[in-house]
């Protein structure tokens, strides 16, 4: 293909935008791991950069600590044990969906696509906040069941690991409705079909072509999960039981009440130095066609 | 092959009732009496107009509306010509950095790219002085910058499946090049940058963790002060806040299907 614009516009055209990805996304990533190596100090703002303490220079300690520190490892494991099962659980629901989404028919596809994805743009924190309504001591569910007589004291619903995973789910179910959805509806029902046709039963059929074809749909959309839950801070905040220290929750911690800027710093560039591998599989998949 | 057509229609059906039922509920209590949310007190309207009495989530409200337009207008602006170079720019110097950190933003966790932006506007002040205070403006370069990545994903994928024929075909009859790119490429293109438009918009609206990182004292956005709220207890308030949101992206939808079903 030839050049679109000959000569120096060419050249022109990707500087600006390229100036403004350096500047505020390459040049803050550079700050997060420069603040790494900084030290905590007395003052507005908290921290002296490595350069700027005399004698001293670098300041390994804060990234240490957020290695080795029980505290710190248990909060990474939190984040990761959490986002696994929040990613899981969206696969076991989302597939069925998905599928449901496909065999629809073509006319009413549009607005079931459509309910799927609109509670996405119901915003985010009023959807926490029916959570909330639902599971607290005089919520819904526990005056419901009271009223009925099936419980004497209210349960104690929220702020536990199930009414965090529910918020989760509930979050993030349609970034994996959508890629398994555009996975299925590019494989070719003839497929499937012609196992059927060959003597296949309904569940061989499924677990022999339909699920094998969805894999590369079924990775991708347990990433697209993964990767934005391992960081999540406000679920867990708002839901979670106090004992869920994920990482967000940590590193948010660290940075506001703490007011501990380097731990805060070396806490971010290990969440990302551990979502480098998600990223780079999730990356990969996207490329391939 | 029936029953298994019948499993995932099951499916479905139950994966949209776990999405709406709590969003329905929601709803349906903002319109209650009783001061505890999710009591039946009668029908009533009264916390809509508590909700336009609260100063704060009034003040807070407009603060959003004003930093998501221009986000998501510099957004466009910026994803679109990033979308465009990734697509169309044949190959030049720092090709695969720009395309790298065109996508960071997709995949940082917001923790991260909050902390990040926050501690590059700190060290800029120290350095030049400027932003001399936090707030509306750096929201809206933060919300501008991961909006970008997404106009430009958008972007880059309708540029893909426009021939790039087209363009060159304006070319060759003696369009210049900002001529053909204007009435032949951008026209193409509109349909993509819309759809970035409106979800940049929504990203911006949505977000507590980028902008509480990079606001300072005056700036609280609506999901900031959503938040703070929610951390206390629900409050009816909330309720209807939700039915005002859900009410907007109904009309959006409605307008989007109706736009469809022309299209065909």
């Amino acid at each position: 293909m030839r050049r679109l614009l000959p000569g120096w516009p060419s050249r022109l055209v990707p500087a600006l935008p390229g100036l403004w990805l350096l500047l505020f996304v390459a040049a803050p990533l550079l700050v997060v791991a420069v603040l790494a190596l900084s030290w905590a100090a007395e003052g507005v703002p908290p921290f002296a950069l490595p350069w700027a303490v005399p004698g001293q220079g670098l300041n390994t300690e804060a990234l240490a600590l957020a290695l080795w520190d029980g505290y710190y490892r248990a909060a990474f494991l939190d984040a990761l044990l959490v986002a696994g099962g929040t990613a899981g659980l969206c696969l076991l629901l989302a597939f069925p969906m998905a599928l449901g989404l496909v065999r629809a028919p073509a006319r009413s596809r549009p607005l079931l696509l459509g309910l799927v994805l609109l509670p996405f743009w119901t915003g985010f924190l009023p959807r926490l906040g029916a959570w909330v309504g639902l599971l607290r001591d005089e919520g819904w569910i526990n005056s419901l069941l009271q009223s009925l007589g099936l419980i004497e004291a209210p349960l104690p619903l929220l702020y536990s690991w199930p009414a965090l995973f529910l918020g989760m789910v509930h979050a993030y179910l349609p970034f994996a409705v959508l890629p398994l959805y555009t996975a299925l509806s590019r494989r070719d029902p003839a497929l499937e079909e012609a196992a059927a046709d060959l003597g296949a039963g309904p569940w061989p059929v499924f677990l022999t072509v339909t699920l094998p074809l969805a894999l590369p749909g079924l990775a991708a959309a347990f990433l697209l999960v993964f990767i934005p839950a391992a960081g999540e801070y406000v679920i867990p905040e708002l839901l979670g039981p106090p004992e869920a220290q994920m990482v967000g929750r940590v590193l948010f911690q660290e940075f506001f009440q703490n007011r501990d800027w380097p731990v805060a710093a070396a806490l971010a560039v290990l969440l990302l130095l551990v979502l480098l591998v998600p990223i780079r599989l999730f990356q990969r998949l996207e490329a391939e066609p | 092959m029936r029953r298994r057509g019948l499993l995932a229609r099951a499916g479905l059906l139950a994966g949209l009732a776990f999405l709406w039922l709590p969003v329905l509920l929601l709803a349906a209590y903002a319109f209650s009496a009783d001061r505890i949310p999710f009591q039946w007190g009668g029908f009533s309207l009264r916390w809509f107009a508590a909700l336009g009495a609260d100063d704060r989530l009034v003040e807070a409200a407009l603060l959003s509306l004003r930093v998501a337009l221009g986000a998501a207008s510099l957004a466009v602006l910026l994803g679109g010509a990033i979308g465009w170079v990734l697509a169309r720019q044949g190959p030049f110097r720092g090709r695969a950095l720009f395309g790298a950190l065109s996508g960071a933003p997709l995949v940082l966790p917001d923790v991260v790219m909050g902390l990040a932006l926050l501690l590059f506007f700190v060290l800029l002040q120290r350095l030049t002085g400027w932003p001399a205070e936090r707030g509306a403006l750096t929201i809206l370069l933060a919300h501008a910058t991961i909006g970008a990545a997404y106009v430009a994903v958008l972007a880059q994928a309708r540029l893909a499946v426009l021939a790039p024929e087209l363009e060159e075909a304006a070319r060759d009859l003696g369009a210049p090049p900002l001529t053909a790119f204007l009435t032949v490429t951008l026209p193409l293109m509109a349909p993509s940058l819309v759809a970035g438009w409106l979800l940049a918009f929504t990203l911006s609206l949505d977000d507590v963790v980028v902008a509480s990182f990079v606001s300072g004292p005056a700036g609280t956005t609506l999901p900031m002060q959503v938040f703070s709220m929610l951390r206390l207890g629900l409050t009816p308030e909330i309720n209807a806040l939700a039915v005002v949101i859900l009410g907007m992206a109904l009309a959006v939808l409605g307008v989007g299907l109706a736009v469809w079903k022309m299209r065909k």
